[in-house]
C-alpha cells in the first residue's frame, strides 16, 4: 500500500523531470532553428538598414547613459580597492595596469553584457512578446510580411552591433574613472599608471579578446532576448514571465560564456 | 521622434563606440607614446637594467625629470644603453651619475640621478659615464650566502 504509493510518487517525479528536460531541449531545438531563420531572414535587416538603425537607437544610444555612469563607477571602485591592496605592497603604481586589465579583459564586457541584457534585452521580448500579445505579428504574416524578416531581425543585428560599442565606451569611462580617482584623488604618479598601463596591455590579446567576447555576448542576449519575445504565450502574465527569463538566462549566458571564453583566451603561454 | 533624429542620435553612438575603442588601442594599448613638453636625450650604459621599462620615469632628489625613452642592447660591451629623455627645464652637470632604483620593495623601477659637480651641463646626446646597475636580489641572496658560508668556514677554521 504505502510501497506502491511511494513507486507512484517516485514515478511522477521521473515524470515531471524528464517533461521538463525533454521541454528545454525542444525549447532549445527551437531556439536553434529561430537562429538559423533569422540568419537567413536577415537580409531585410541589411537591406533596408534603417530598420536596424532604429533599433540601433532604441538598444544602443538608450543604454549609454547606464552604461557610461555605471562604467564611471566601476572604474572608480576599482582604483579604490585596488589601491588599497596594491600599496600594502608598495606597488600603487601598478593601480593602470589593475584597472585597465580588469577593465578590458572582463568587467567591460560582462559588466555591459548585464546591464545590456536588463535594459535593452529585456525591451526587446517586452516589444516583440506584445505584439504578438497584440496580434501585429498575426497581421504582418496575413499582409505576407515575413515578421522573423521586419521585427526580429533588425533587433537581433541592432544588438550585435551596440554590444561592442557600449563594451568599450564602458571599458573606456571605466579607465577614465579610475584615472579620475587613482591620479587626481588619491596622487599615483600620471606618468607611471598610464606607462605601465600601456606596457602591460597588449593591443591583440586584451583588447581584441574583450571587443570579441562583447560581440560574443552581444549574439548570445539579443538572441535570447528576441526568442523569448517570440515565444512568449500571447497574455500579459506569459509576456512578463518572458521578460523575466530573458534577463535570468541571458545573464548566466553571459556568465558561463565568459568563462569559457576565458578559458579559451587567456590560458596557455599568455596566462600572466 | 523622425528618421533623422534617430539617425543623428545613433551616428553619435557609433562615433563615440569607435571613439572609445581608438581610445583603448592608443592610450590605453600600447599602440602609441605619447610625449608633453621639450626633451633632450642623454645616453647611459648599464651592466644590467632589471627589469627597467620604456616610459619609466627618471627621478632626481624624488623629482620625477623625466622618462626612458629606449631601452637597447650593446653587441660589442655587451651592456644595456638606455637612452634618457630629460626634460629641458631641468639642466644636470655633466658628471651627473645615473643608477637604477627600485620604488619600495617590489614597486616599478626608475632611473635615480645624483648631479655631480662639474660646471658644463648635459646637452644633447651626451653619455653619462657614471652608472650604477640595477639590484638583482637573487645576486643579491647569493653573495649574502656565500659569504655566511665563508664566515662560518672562518669560524670553523679559528676553532
Amino acid at each position: 500500500m504505502t510501497e506502491g504509493s511511494e513507486a507512484g510518487g517516485l514515478r511522477r517525479l521521473f515524470e515531471r523531470l524528464g517533461a521538463a528536460v525533454t521541454a528545454r531541449i525542444w525549447r532549445l531545438g527551437f531556439a536553434s532553428r529561430f537562429f538559423g531563420y533569422m540568419l537567413l531572414h536577415s537580409g531585410t535587416a541589411l537591406r533596408r538598414f534603417h530598420l536596424t538603425i532604429r533599433e540601433i537607437y532604441f538598444a544602443g544610444v538608450l543604454s549609454l547613459i547606464i552604461i557610461l555612469v555605471s562604467g564611471m563607477f566601476v572604474g572608480m571602485v576599482l582604483a579604490l580597492q585596488g589601491y588599497e591592496t596594491l600599496q600594502r605592497y608598495g606597488s600603487s603604481e601598478a593601480l593602470g595596469v589593475l584597472v585597465a586589465l580588469s577593465l578590458v579583459r572582463e568587467l567591460g564586457p560582462v559588466v555591459a553584457g548585464l546591464l545590456f541584457a536588463s535594459r535593452a534585452g529585456s525591451a526587446i521580448t517586452a516589444e516583440i512578446g506584445l505584439m504578438k500579445a497584440t496580434e501585429q505579428i498575426a497581421a504582418m504574416e496575413m499582409m505576407a510580411v515575413d515578421p522573423i524578416a521586419r521585427v526580429v531581425a533588425p533587433r537581433f543585428w541592432a544588438g550585435v552591433i551596440s554590444m561592442p560599442l557600449l563594451a568599450a565606451l564602458f571599458s573606456a569611462m571605466g579607465i577614465f574613472g579610475g584615472y579620475l580617482v587613482g591620479v587626481k584623488l588619491i596622487g599615483v604618479d600620471e606618468g607611471a599608471f598610464w606607462s605601465q598601463m600601456q606596457a602591460s596591455v597588449d593591443l591583440r590579446e586584451d583588447i581584441l579578446n574583450g571587443v570579441i567576447k562583447s560581440a560574443v555576448f552581444g549574439v548570445a542576449v539579443t538572441w535570447i532576448a528576441v526568442f523569448e519575445g517570440y515565444d512568449a504565450q500571447p497574455t500579459a502574465e506569459g509576456v512578463s514571465s518572458a521578460t523575466t527569463r530573458t534577463v535570468v538566462t541571458s545573464s548566466l549566458a553571459i556568465l558561463a560564456l565568459d568563462f569559457m571564453l576565458t578559458a579559451l583566451m587567456f590560458t596557455g603561454g599568455n596566462a600572466r | 521622434m523622425n528618421r533623422a533624429t534617430i539617425d543623428a542620435w545613433v551616428g553619435v553612438f557609433v562615433a563615440a563606440g569607435f571613439a572609445a575603442l581608438l581610445f583603448l588601442a592608443l592610450k590605453v594599448g600600447n599602440l602609441a607614446s605619447f610625449s608633453g613638453s621639450e626633451t633632450y636625450q642623454v645616453q647611459a650604459k648599464f651592466a644590467n637594467i632589471g627589469g627597467l621599462k620604456i616610459r619609466a620615469p627618471i627621478k632626481s632628489a624624488g623629482v620625477v625629470v623625466g622618462r626612458v625613452s629606449e631601452v637597447r642592447f650593446d653587441n660589442e660591451t655587451y651592456e644595456a644603453i638606455v637612452t634618457l629623455n630629460l626634460d629641458t627645464q631641468f639642466r644636470f652637470p655633466r658628471d651627473t651619475a645615473a643608477k637604477i632604483l627600485t620604488s619600495g620593495l617590489l614597486g616599478e623601477q626608475y632611473v635615480g640621478l645624483d648631479a655631480g659637480g662639474d660646471g658644463v651641463m648635459l646637452k644633447q646626446g651626451d653619455r653619462l659615464r657614471l652608472t650604477q646597475s640595477a639590484v638583482v636580489l637573487e645576486n643579491l641572496i647569493s653573495q649574502f650566502l656565500f659569504s655566511k658560508a665563508a664566515e662560518d668556514k672562518d669560524a670553523k677554521d679559528k676553532k
